[in-house]
């Protein structure tokens, strides 16, 4: 049996062509999301936001807006109450409540004992004011931090070009995986957060590989124009980016179908990610070589070697 | 570079056996392996709290409060030594930054800056004119934070052992915090109900010359405060406030031990003192017979009872309207000592065993229908070399299980989802290397030569494309908390054990296929 290629051998597409395309739908999705950003603004989970959060199995089918009532009638601001997974699941959250650390316990308390000895309570969690914003400011630190690290690191092992073109490509990323999360409503919290930092570790992966390539193939193919070559890159490592982001997303699916509710809107951040993550590294992160106008550079020294080669 | 020497090819062999063996307890009921000795197999992964299910709290020590305290005595033991030498002086109001005092007349201040500077050890002197202020130096103040974080962490460690959980653990972290994972438990509301507590008790006499109501209206006599009543029985007959004597008479450091039990059929909890306040306790209810003496709790008068006779046997109990559930937590926490400062729960998370139970289930579906998926199209991409990639895969899973077995790492669910994730990606060296070597055998080489540059020219990529994931785990470990921890470690560890199995497994044994069958033909 002759093994699947999802890419034919002698796959030949231009990419660099429609460079100035990928621009533009880039340029609108990260201008988007940006927008989106600052006008709706994300759906922050009590880990960022600080607030309660219990999930519950009724007896049956939980009659939502009984609970609705029920808490609502509490005073303790807006009372969030979702099915969660399963039709006896229910997803009950409250906003940080004005006060210190007290005020959260308190309002725990009334939830609980408002929701009475018929469910059970299968998880709760109470974020104060003061780790809330603690995880904020963890969180904004890790991105950064973790964007620079990534950012030396390529700059170290490749010329500058493609250092500042892999940046780019992974704020791209992040920003879109961002505006995807507002677009959505799907919650932002800890998990989704180490979600789009995979995500970036996932998308510089995709990138280095091409870029690997062309680093290479500037060597090997001294006449060639930096355009064609940087097509000429892309085809050839197209198989194996497809491949891989082919195998993860399977992997990935069977985690949002079956790995339960609550990593779902981890696992939906990833898929869309590595989706965003595969596009960028072929249609935006190698075409911007060309505008960073990449030259070849090789000392005289391994010339020598690498005609041997 | 296909040729392995023999000690290479044993080596490789040697670390997948040792991977086998160490992660087999996990799927072993436990205790198969004798577990005395730490370095031998025997240990299994360890299940976070989402999912073994119970409770986690942050707590922080209110250690403003110790230092007002310390102030507060700092300044006492000033003014005595000031009050010897007939210097007048004013206490201001202490704060946790320093005990404040006013010298009155000009004249005295630097005998008394000279005696505040000698009253005790480790202080600072400052302030300006009449004014002294003194604080500790950093080093005290160092040491009396850590006392009270040690105390608070022996505190909290007696009353979660009261619960009667197994392996609870009790940790500082950061300066002033402790975090409290109590594992297996199925009401978190009952240790917030024990770890939201001082527990401070201490017995005052009840003022007999005014109500709480007159003095509000008149003024308080001195030597007295106004504490709130928290007994029932006391609201129902409209008593809100005790006007009570600010000198505590015994207090609750000399109580050895605390019962839950019951009077005329009413949930109480008894308390017995020891010798030194046995004795207090005896001489106090014996000169003040008809007075009320209020037991008071965190700042609030849980009962006030009158003093009938004298109590001599160091024996007493308190009757305020107590559920079972809180005279059982008052005896607790009487029981288990007070805490040096107020603490605070910062945050807490608390899954039940059900969910947690469910979420290993689904976590188990989905990677074992995610390596399936996996495995399948390996096969179907790649024929041969799929299979091998595939065994390298497993062989993988079973690494990332014994490392993370040895190293007792926590496994969360977003770990089980790092894992399920490093399925994906793991496989990715090996597609690297085989459209490679497809590449390769296009450009008309060689199978061996083939496959020799496949390897060869995919390593740096790997590596490079390797270290920035890992870049990205290993910050997710620094800065997250819990959970996501637990998906850095399962990412960086499956990250580093796919970079052995995907490059050197995988060798080895296309290496010994090539050797076996001395292909001539290579289906990719």
């Amino acid at each position: 049996m002759k093994p699947l290629h999802l890419i034919p051998d002698d796959v030949n597409i231009p990419f660099l062509k429609f460079r100035n395309l990928f621009y533009i739908v880039s340029l609108l999705m990260v201008l988007a999301s940006a927008g989106l950003f600052f006008s709706k603004g994300l759906n922050f989970g009590i880990d960022f936001r600080g607030g309660i959060l219990v999930e519950i199995k009724t007896d049956g089918p939980a009659d939502i807006s009984a609970l609705r009532d029920n808490l609502g009638s509490l005073g303790l601001g807006d009372v969030s109450i979702q099915e969660f997974g399963a039709a006896d699941d229910v997803l009950i959250q409250l906003q940080r409540q004005d006060g210190d650390e007290k005020a959260q316990m308190a309002a725990l308390a009334k939830v609980t004992d408002a929701l009475g000895e018929n469910v059970t309570i299968r998880r709760s969690e109470l974020v104060g004011p003061k780790v809330g914003d603690e995880l904020k400011e963890a969180g904004v630190y890790s991105v950064v931090i973790s964007l620079l690290l990534i950012m030396v690191y390529i700059w170290f092992r490749f010329e500058w070009q493609f250092a500042v073109a892999s940046v780019v490509a992974l704020l791209h990323d992040v920003v879109i995986t961002i505006g995807f999360f507002v677009i959505t409503g799907v919650q932002f919290d800890l998990a989704t957060l180490a979600a789009v930092l995979t995500v970036a570790g996932y998308s510089i992966n995709d990138t280095v590989v091409v870029f690997d390539r062309i680093r290479e193939y500037l060597r090997k193919f001294r006449k060639m124009e930096i355009p064609d070559l940087l097509d000429l890159s892309i085809n050839s490592t197209l198989s194996r980016t497809t491949m891989t982001s082919f195998t993860t997303l399977l992997a990935l699916i069977a985690l949002f179908a079956f790995g339960g509710e609550a990593i779902r809107g981890f696992t939906l951040a990833l898929i869309f990610g590595i989706v965003i993550g595969t596009y960028s590294s072929i249609c935006v992160a190698s075409p911007l070589l060309v505008v960073l106008r990449l030259k070849r550079k090789i000392p005289e020294a391994e010339e020598g070697q690498e005609a041997k080669a | 570079m296909l040729y392995f020497t023999k000690w290479k090819a044993a080596l490789v062999l040697l670390v997948c056996a040792f991977g086998v063996l160490y992660a087999a307890p996990n799927f072993l009921p436990a205790g198969t392996f004798p577990t005395e000795a730490s370095y031998l197999p025997g240990k299994q992964v360890n299940l976070g709290l989402d999912l073994r299910g119970g409770s986690h709290m942050l707590l922080e020590v209110d250690t403003d409060s110790v230092l007002r305290e310390r102030y507060d005595a700092l300044a006492d033991s000033i003014r005595t030594e000031l009050r010897k030498e007939q210097i007048r002086n004013r206490p201001r109001d202490a704060t946790s930054n320093g005990a404040d005092i006013t010298i009155l007349r000009p004249e005295d201040v630097e005998k008394a800056r000279e005696i505040s500077r000698s009253a005790e050890p480790n202080t600072e002197l400052s302030g300006e004119g009449n004014n002294i202020h003194v604080t500790y130096n950093a080093v005290a103040r160092k040491e009396l934070i850590d006392r009270a974080i040690a105390q608070s962490l022996e505190v909290v460690r007696r009353r979660v052992d009261e619960l009667g959980t197994t392996e609870p653990s009790i940790q500082r972290q950061g300066e002033n915090r402790i975090v409290v994972q109590v594992p297996g438990l199925d009401d978190p509301s009952r240790l917030r109900a024990i770890l939201g507590r001082t527990a401070k008790m201490n017995f005052h006499l009840v003022n007999n010359e005014k109500t709480a109501a007159d003095a509000r209206a008149t003024g308080l006599p001195p030597g007295t405060m106004i504490l709130p009543s928290a007994d029932a029985s006391d609201q129902a007959a409209g008593i809100r406030e005790y006007l009570i004597d600010r000198r505590i008479v015994v207090s609750g450091d000399n109580l050895v031990d605390s019962q839950p039990t019951f009077n005329d059929g009413r949930p109480v909890v008894s308390f017995r003192f020891d010798a030194a306040g046995g004795a207090r306790f005896g001489d106090i209810t014996s000169k003040n017979a008809g007075r009320g003496l209020a037991i008071v709790l965190d700042g609030e008068v849980i009962s006030a009872p009158r003093i009938n006779e004298p109590i001599l046997g160091g024996n007493g109990i308190i009757t305020g309207q107590f559920s079972v559930q809180e005279a059982n937590d008052l005896s607790l926490l009487l029981r288990a000592g007070a805490l040096p400062a107020p603490m605070q729960i910062l945050e807490e998370r608390s899954v039940g065993p059900g969910l947690g139970q469910d979420s290993v289930e689904a976590g188990e579906i989905a990677a074992v229908l995610g390596l399936v998926f996996v495995v399948a199209f390996m096969v179907i991409s790649y024929g041969r070399f799929g299979i091998y990639a595939d065994i390298a895969l497993m062989m993988n899973l079973v690494l990332v299980v014994a490392v993370m077995s040895i190293l007792q790492a926590t496994l969360t669910l977003p770990g089980i989802a790092g894992i399920v994730l490093t399925v994906g990606m793991a496989v990715d060296a090996n597609v690297l290397i085989f459209e490679r070597i497809r590449e390769e055998r296009r450009n008309g080489r060689s199978i061996i030569n083939a496959i020799d540059a496949g390897y060869r020219s995919a390593m740096s990529t790997i590596l490079d494309a390797n270290i920035t994931t890992l870049i990205a785990a290993l910050v997710l470990f620094s800065f997250g908390s819990g959970p996501i921890k637990g998906f850095a470690v399962t990412l960086a560890i499956g990250i580093v054990t796919s970079m052995f199995s995907a490059i050197w497994l995988t060798r080895l044994m296309i290496a010994g296929w090539v050797k076996r069958s001395r292909p001539t033909e290579l289906v990719l």
